[in-house]
């Protein structure tokens, strides 16, 4: 494995594979002393042309514990606005001597565009409304923790699909691992070509959150921007929450201890009730550690065989 | 300069011999000590008007200049080609359309053409100076604030009344911009959704088209739809024309061949608006061209230099070079075709609708010596670093078109022999 674009790159023994050493990561977590030596001597940049403090902190936290020098560079607005060239930039940081490349980029394809532009290997995190694998892979890591296989558990996706990045490589991802999975949404926030695309891809979708929880064996929020409203998507925050929040009355709907996930940021009041956020059955702290795992993982994978 | 072309098929046809005197025009005798041009296997059709192409001079001649885009079209079989308006600064006044006219003349292989912005610095607002680009030597008759949608309603009514007073046209790209906004660039369907790059509906075209028709009808004007790229927009155009409705409209080379699936790769080459559709679009392009629904092929060939489309998919530029592989591309699309039809859609009918009296004529004596010699049986293999144009924005590199265009005469003037750019 060169580079980590998309879900799509990934088979299941691959997944297990990442699984597994994510699991040997998380352990490293609890000791005293976290740091591995896997990755010394490698350079690591998290190149991030958007906003991110979870995800970049998480990658940088990875790379540091497996010993990688890992430099950040916010490069926010650099490219276009300073009429540069992505590929200018991307060149100019990677001949610093990059092993590893990860980024960010508000532009969906960004990272598969860098891949074939650059040497080293490079991590998705996050393209515009595109994939964010390291994403999908820490949710069903987390969610087979509970669950254990996922092979026919049925999943669903609630919030806004359309520009979702992390419903798309989860959808994926899911499925790979055998799950059920149903994407829930009002018909605006459905991406377009829904109907061919669930259809070929296996997956269900729906309009009817009321009718999707009490059949989930894990639940699966997603953030919903306000201002998603002015471009016509739903009418009110509160609308919005009444038909497709998870409100402390669904919460009565779900069968009992089924996991509840977010990706963060969550916009408590909006597609999730605080009493929803900090259930017992919620497990999105659990998450941010997965994440710091699988992410281990990842750069393990990627950038620790190469040199013998 | 007086010129024997011998043994062409004229429009694959029939056979014959053209005559060209000294001034340029085709004459029923043999002039003495003229050259020969043996065109045996050829076919001979007029010269190819494109209605639209993009030179970037005045503004950013690094991607193309009038002289550079010049030369590609005389390798594409042109002899005529309308310069779109959106250069920097806009072609929105008498000197600015003369500017570019003159700079046509200079480079002198084909007639180039200027046309004029509809509204003053394509800003959508208030109308350009029309009526004095169109008075001017420049003699614009076309208008277009192409790369972007005349979406006021009413200034778009005002236009197409006002250039009723000289016989102009507004050809229109139809874009509803609250339905497909600044970054709309894949199809909307089901691979936009799978890539999450933002959609472009065909109905964000077909809604102008289907309004811009309506205005034609009740202002009593004329109207060209630029590049059309969905077969709603050709069920509107078959309907308005039934009405007896004064619209025309083009398609592009590349949407009679090219479908969205090509940016499953997000590679920015095959980013273009309107973007590439599915193959149902095609298909009823290609067969709206045929039938004439579709009154011509139209390149909207659109050069753009390297670093420009080297950006995120969403951020790169729009547009693919097309003059010297167009009538490659619409051999390729359309083999059933007769060449009769090509020269229709490719030369008589844009010389029609832009106005261009030298153009697109008769093989006959009396017209002006605007000739292009076609191999019809050779396969290309499209190089895009093989091409007189500036830019390499080509989506057909590495792939193998049908025909290939052997010579270009312009006025009289060789301006391409065996496939190069003649002395």
């Amino acid at each position: 494995m060169k580079h980590l674009l998309s879900i799509d790159d990934l088979g299941t023994d691959d997944i297990a594979q990442l699984f597994e050493t994510a699991a040997d990561m998380h352990d490293v977590q609890s000791r005293e002393v976290k740091k591995l030596p896997a990755l010394r001597g490698r350079t690591v940049v998290n190149m991030f042309f958007e906003d991110s403090t979870r995800t970049r902190s998480s990658f940088e936290i990875a790379g540091k514990w497996l010993s990688a020098d890992v430099i950040n560079v916010s490069a926010k607005g650099s490219s276009t606005s300073k009429g540069e060239s992505l590929r200018d930039t991307v060149l100019t940081v990677c001949a610093m001597g990059v092993d590893g490349l990860v980024i960010r980029h508000p532009a969906s394809g960004a990272a598969v565009q860098v891949s074939e532009w650059v040497d080293a290997s490079v991590v998705n995190a996050g393209d515009g409304m595109h994939e964010h694998p390291t994403q999908a892979l820490l949710d069903a890591y987390t969610l087979q923790r509970h669950l254990g296989s996922l092979e026919g558990r049925h999943v669903a996706i609630i919030g806004d699909l359309t520009h979702s990045r992390v419903f798309r490589s989860n959808v994926q991802c899911l499925t790979k691992l055998g799950a059920r999975v149903t994407v829930v949404a009002p018909p605006t926030l459905m991406p377009s070509g829904v109907a061919s695309w669930s259809a070929a891809a296996g997956f269900e979708t729906s309009y009817d959150v009321d009718a999707v929880l009490p059949e989930a064996d894990a639940v699966m929020m997603l953030r919903v921007q306000r201002e998603r409203m002015s471009g016509a998507y739903f009418p009110s925050p509160r609308e919005y929450t009444v038909g497709y929040g998870l409100t402390r009355n669904r919460l009565a709907l779900l069968k009992p201890d089924v996991p509840i996930c977010h990706p963060g940021p969550m916009n408590r009041g909006l597609e999730i009730a605080a009493d929803a956020a900090d259930a017992a059955q919620s497990v999105v702290l659990e998450q941010v550690s997965s994440g710091l795992a699988i992410r281990m993982a990842v750069l393990y994978h990627l950038l620790a065989g190469e040199e013998a | 300069m007086s010129l024997v072309i011998t043994g062409a098929s004229l429009l694959g046809e029939r056979t014959g011999d053209l005559y060209v005197d000294d001034a340029g025009v085709l004459v029923d005798e043999a002039p003495a000590g003229a050259e020969t041009i043996d065109a045996d296997g050829l076919v001979a059709l007029p010269g190819l008007v494109d209605l639209h192409t993009h030179l970037r001079e005045p503004g950013r001649e690094d991607a193309e200049t009038v002289l550079t885009g010049s030369q590609a079209a005389a390798l594409g079989g042109y002899t005529a080609i309308l310069a779109m308006a959106n250069t920097s600064p806009v072609t929105d006044t008498a000197e600015a359309a003369t500017r570019v006219w003159e700079l046509g003349r200079e480079a002198g292989l084909v007639h180039v053409q200027p046309v004029g912005a509809v509204t003053r610095g394509l800003a959508g607002e208030e109308l350009a100076e029309l009526g004095l680009m169109h008075r001017s030597r420049a003699g614009v008759t076309v208008f277009s604030d192409d790369g972007k949608c005349v979406h006021d309603a009413r200034v778009m009514r005002r236009a197409l009344e006002y250039v009723k007073a000289f016989g102009g046209v507004v050809s229109q790209h139809s874009q509803d911009p609250a339905l497909a906004g600044p970054s709309a660039c894949c199809h909307e369907g089901e691979l936009s959704g799978r890539l999450g790059l933002p959609g472009w509906p065909g109905i964000a075209e077909e809604v102008i088209v289907a309004r811009d028709v309506m205005l034609a009808r009740h202002t009593g004007s004329r109207v060209h739809v630029a590049h059309v790229s969905t077969a709603g927009s050709v069920e509107v155009l078959r309907w308005a024309k039934g009405q007896g409705i004064d619209v025309t409209a083009e398609v592009t080379p590349h949407h009679l061949l090219l479908t969205t699936d090509l940016l499953a790769g997000y590679d920015p080459t095959f980013k273009v608006n309107p973007p590439l559709r599915p193959q149902e679009d095609v298909d009823a392009l290609r067969a709206a061209l045929a039938d004439g629904t579709i009154d011509a092929v139209a390149t909207d060939h659109a050069p753009h230099a390297r670093h420009d489309k080297e950006h995120a998919f969403v951020d790169a530029a729009f547009g693919m070079v097309g003059l010297e592989t167009a009538l490659g591309v619409v051999r390729t699309a359309l083999p059933d075709l007769s060449w009769a039809d090509v020269a229709r859609v490719m030369s008589v009918t844009p010389a029609r609708i832009a106005g261009l009296a030298d153009h697109g004529r008769p093989l006959e004596p009396g017209s002006p010596a605007n000739v292009v010699l076609v191999d019809p049986s050779a396969t290309v293999t499209v190089d895009r670093d093989a091409s007189a144009s500036l830019s390499r924005n080509n989506p057909w590199h590495g792939r193998g078109l049908t025909s290939r265009v052997v010579h270009t005469v312009h006025g009289g003037r060789v301006t391409v022999r065996d496939g190069a750019l003649a002395d």
